[in-house]
């Protein structure tokens, strides 16, 4: 087998899977992706989890320990068999929130919190930075196997230099087909394909080893079998705590590797896949793992002994002289190298840019982040994270000497990851999980992991002192590194896995209860754990599984932009996509074009987390979430100036309305006014009307002619009266008033005024009390006006006060400038629902057309105060009626005030 | 003798009615307080009402409502006087069944016409 030919087949292989992703980019980017929603593929692509390690490695970990290889391929194995339901979570999750790596699903459940992002992808970087390592020191292994087979004269570069070129070509392929766009998702469908076909090629490779394994060398299966259980190996015991640690292991690692959660939950197209997977990739597992046992017993037969078991299903084809076999066999190998380190340097380098490198870019240069052209930073952050990963593994890879044994890099790697298992199955399962819980959780298991396995790992006295492993660190034996709190005798791995995970485990579980989740945390806590609700609620609303119906859209766009837009919109679409009818073909562009037309009403953010929720792109984040809540703060904003607007016009309304009943109630009144004035008028003109005409007729008794007379009279002074006060009354209410100011006597007003209705209702002899010495006020005011209200209210009382010892109080007090007089007596005075109506215009109180009164005098007295610059009103509370005057003492001020305007005008 | 029952709470409007209406050889008789009116109706039976609109205690067209609504008195005539003279009045008191409506002040001899023709005379 020429070397030169294996690296032509080598450098025609890669170019063949150049061209793959290449074609498959390029149809994925015109939208043809049909073939990559595939459930075939998808399962194809979660083949990476059987790298270089599993494809070399198992044989070599059966040579050495029997059975004990079945461990990695039975965890993944009970997952997707057993535990599909938290994978299917898991990728709902991930679809849902755009998670785009292991390092943003746990930041993003806790709080987007990228304290947790960076912790999470300094775990993968040094868990895999080894792992990295070992691929390439798989690929340089196998090449050196050819190289010392091939009888030519080429040299075999020296190996640190394979891993250059092999690291540099990964990195190119990388940088190729993982940067070539940025996607939001990080779906890269280019390199899944690839990696898809690589798994056909190792499969297949290993297949056909092992075939001829067992057919060519073996003498058949039952041969085979024989040979199998002939074969006696002390170390092949199986040793039960390291299985069921192993397997748990390896069930971890299947969802926690970063590579794994790439392929599984970011590159996921669809949800469904994984029903197929859930059986078709345990199928795959058990096919590749199906000759790994022959192909080591024959291998240890018939090898000479110190051979690497660890290249056996390379050696074994080669010795027996099968080139082209050993060449697929190569080609395999190679294939599970690559695949892993594309695969998982893509998903470090978006954690390491994503969570590292922009943060502290956009730290250090925070107008950055305004500037728009964030496109090219991402990029060349990610650019230079896939060199730097690729260069941490070569760099490990030289450092290590490539001694270790393959499977146990790969173990050390898993323990590593499975720190993130705790956050992140208490992140979708339990709402109580905190950002405190899961930074102390991963510090504490990381920190454990490290210091157990990781450093020691690199052997005694290279990265921990032989001192400290003996004796434990600070010199406290109950902190040795491989017994830790005195677990003697434990397997180094099983240790490591134990204490790490517990007291993992302890600090999350305690750092959660201990603490409160901010808002966001709550709100990402509900959204994972209730990753599945949300589809209940969008299947009772009769929208299909993850596919929206043509119907469902135009139904909601009906609801958001109404009938006729909505179906305007719809047909013009589908006639531009040549349909008849208004329901078009759900296209990218159509989609984009709803989105617009919805965002028009509803704003950019809700309309794009609709159309997602009907579509089941299922991309709401929280980001849409808050950009929804500001839209409904805007909205609600509006609504509230809207409101305030729609209170002003109420208002306005209601002004006018009021202004509007007032006029009523003035024209109710000025009727009811004109109708009391008529009535107050034509009564008294009645009588004097029927007795003139009794009179005129002039045969009447002499004593009748006198009382009739007399009748006449009384009405028509009456009639006289009503029109003074009439008169009075309009000439005091328009203001037009002319007062007479005079220096008086209080005492003096009083007695005119006593003296002037003592002639109401002569017959009655009223006790009259008053204080003499509080009367010696004098006054300056319009002595004739306030006789008058004072005739007035002691006219009322002896008019109205029914007692039968009728007593009438007048008290004055001076207050301030002011002086009060108050006029009192023992009636029954005035019912309380009357009292708000005596002042007002031919108020009378019922049955007192008798009293000869029009009803007029308190709305006078009223209108006097109020132009003597005082004011008369009822003291309820008082037993009898009470009336009370209050006026200034001198008022010259403010007759200047009111003459002066007189003048101006 | 026809009775005319008066119910009018302005003493020298009643006298001046008591005095025309008697000389015409009705007996008349004078009820101030329209509280009192509808007892003063069933007690004396009169042949016709003549009911001022304005009364202390009970307004006139609550009387004529209340009378009409008594089966006994539907027939009754009766003569609403009022000094208000608005046409609303004249018509909330032709609605409520009133027999004549005539305003104040009025000329003695049309009263006593009106009187005679709803007494039937």
């Amino acid at each position: 087998m020429p070397f030169n030919v294996l690296v032509l087949t080598c450098l025609a292989y890669v170019a063949f899977l150049f061209v793959v992703a290449f074609v498959v980019e390029r149809r994925a980017s015109r939208g043809e992706m049909r073939f990559l929603r595939s459930p075939v593929v998808y399962t194809l692509s979660l083949s990476i989890y059987c790298t270089a390690w599993t494809f070399y490695g198992a044989v070599g970990s059966a040579a050495r320990t029997g059975l004990e290889f079945l461990t990695i391929y039975l965890g993944p194995t009970l997952v997707f068999v057993g535990w599909w339901w938290v994978l299917r979570k898991l990728v709902r999750i991930g679809r849902r929130q755009r998670v785009t790596s292991i390092a943003d699903l746990i930041s993003s459940r806790y709080g987007k919190s990228n304290l947790l992002g960076v912790l999470v992808t300094v775990i993968a970087v040094v868990a895999a930075t080894p792992y990295i390592a070992l691929q390439l020191q798989s690929v340089t292994l196998s090449f050196s196997v050819f190289a010392q087979t091939t009888p030519e004269t080429w040299v075999m570069p020296d190996r640190d230099a394979t891993a250059i070129w092999v690291a540099a070509g990964l990195a190119l392929f990388t940088i190729l087909f993982g940067t070539r766009n940025l996607d939001a998702k990080e779906q890269h469908h280019g390199i899944v394909m690839a990696i898809a076909v690589e798994a056909v090629v190792k499969l297949v490779a290993l297949l056909a080893v092992g075939i001829f394994v067992v057919w060519g060398l073996g003498g058949g299966p039952v041969a085979m079998i024989e040979r199998i259980e002939a074969y006696t190996d002390p170390n092949w015991a199986i040793q039960p705590g390291r299985w069921a640690g192993l397997i748990f292991l390896s069930a971890a690692a299947v969802i926690t590797l970063p590579r794994m959660f790439q392929v599984l939950v970011v590159e996921s197209v669809d949800e469904a896949h994984l029903s197929r997977a859930s059986w078709a990739f345990p199928a795959y597992l058990f096919a590749m793992s199906l000759f790994i046992l022959p192909i080591a017993v024959i291998g240890l037969d018939r090898m000479p002994s110190g051979t690497n078991p660890d290249m056996m299903v390379l050696t074994l084809p080669l010795q027996e002289g099968q080139g082209a076999l050993a060449l697929l066999a190569f080609l395999g190998g190679f294939s599970s190298a690559t695949s892993m380190v594309i695969v998982e340097t893509i998903a470090l380098a978006t954690m390491v840019s994503n969570h590292i490198l922009m943060p502290a870019w956009l730290w250090l240069r925070p107008q950055a982040a305004l500037s728009g052209n964030l496109r090219g930073a991402i990029l060349l952050a990610r650019r230079l994270s896939i060199i730097m990963v690729l260069a941490l593994g070569l760099e490990y890879f030289r450092l290590s000497g490539g001694s270790a044994a393959l499977a146990a890099i790969g173990q050390i790697a898993f323990a590593g990851m499975a720190q993130v298992l705790p956050a992140m199955l208490g992140g979708i399962f339990w709402r109580g999980g905190t950002k405190l819980g899961a930074t102390l959780g991963l510090s504490i298991g990381f920190a454990t992991w490290g210091f157990t396995l990781f450093l020691p790992s690199f052997g005694a006295g290279a990265a921990i002192s032989a001192e400290v492993l003996q004796n434990g660190l600070f010199g406290l034996h109950w902190l040795r590194p491989q017994a830790l709190f005195g677990s003697d005798g434990m397997d180094p791995l099983i240790h490591s896995i134990f204490w790490s995970l517990a007291l993992n485990i302890a600090g999350y579980a305690a750092g959660s209860l201990l603490s409160f989740p901010d808002p966001v945390e709550r709100i990402q806590g509900a959204a994972f754990v209730n990753a599945f609700d949300d589809e209940l609620q969008a299947e009772r609303l009769g929208w299909t599984h993850g596919q929206a119906e043509p119907e469902a859209l135009m139904n909601m766009a009906q609801r958001i932009i109404g009938d006729e837009a909505a179906i305007s919109f719809f047909e013009a679409e589908a006639r531009a996509q040549g349909k008849a009818g208004f329901l078009p073909d759900l296209t990218p562009s159509f989609l984009a074009g709803l989105e617009r037309n919805l965002a028009g009403s509803v704003g950019a953010a809700t309309a794009h987390a609709m159309i997602s929720q009907l579509f089941g792109r299922a991309t709401v984040t929280v980001e849409d979430l808050m950009a929804v809540a500001t839209e409904a703060a805007q909205i609600m904003e509006y609504s509230a100036r809207l409101e305030e607007k729609q209170g002003e016009l109420s208002r306005t309304a209601r002004q006018l309305r009021e202004v509007n009943e007032k006029l009523t109630q003035l024209s109710v009144q000025k009727d009811a006014f004109l109708s009391q004035i008529s009535h107050e008028l034509r009564t008294p003109m009645t009588s004097i009307r029927a007795f003139s005409e009794i009179l005129a007729e002039g045969d009447l008794p002499k004593a009748r002619v006198a009382e009739y007379g007399q009748i006449i009279h009384t009405e028509a002074r009456r009639l006289t009266r009503l029109l003074d006060d009439l008169l009075d009354l309009s000439v005091l209410e328009n203001g037009a008033v002319q007062l007479n100011l005079t220096l008086s006597h209080l005492g003096q007003m009083i007695d005119r005024a006593l003296a002037v209705s003592s002639q109401t209702r002569p017959e009655r002899t009223f006790d009259i009390r008053r204080d003499y010495p509080s009367e010696e006020i004098y006054l300056r005011t319009d002595a004739d006006r306030l006789v008058q209200v004072f005739i007035n209210l002691i006219s009322n009382a002896r008019k109205y006060c029914a007692s039968d010892a009728p007593v009438l109080r007048i008290s004055v007090r001076q207050k301030g400038g002011r002086v009060v007089v108050d006029f009192i007596d023992n009636g029954a005075g005035i019912a309380k629902d009357a009292q708000g109506l005596i002042f007002e215009k031919f108020a009378r109180l019922s049955d007192d057309g008798r009293a000869g009164g029009a009803g007029l005098g308190l709305a006078i007295c009223r209108e006097i105060m109020a132009n003597l610059g005082g004011t008369v009103t009822y003291l309820p509370g008082q037993r009898g009626a009470a009336f009370r005057v209050t006026l200034p003492l001198r008022m010259d001020k403010l007759v200047m005030e009111k003459q002066d305007a007189e003048k101006l005008r | 003798m026809r009775q005319v029952l008066l119910i009018e709470d302005e003493a020298n409007i009643a006298e001046a009615l008591r005095f025309i209406l008697s000389r015409d050889g009705w007996e008349v008789s004078v009820v101030a307080d329209g509280a009192l009116a509808l007892a003063e109706v069933a007690r004396l039976r009169p042949d016709l009402v003549i009911l001022d609109s304005m009364l202390p205690g009970m307004s006139g067209l609550e009387i004529l409502t209340a009378l009409r609504a008594d089966p006994l008195h539907q027939a009754l005539p009766i003569l609403m006087l009022t000094a208000k003279g608005q046409l609303r009045d004249r018509e909330a008191a032709e609605r409520a069944g009133v027999s004549a409506f005539m305003s104040k002040p009025f000329d003695n001899s049309e009263i006593r016409a009106l009187v005679r023709e709803l007494l039937g005379a």
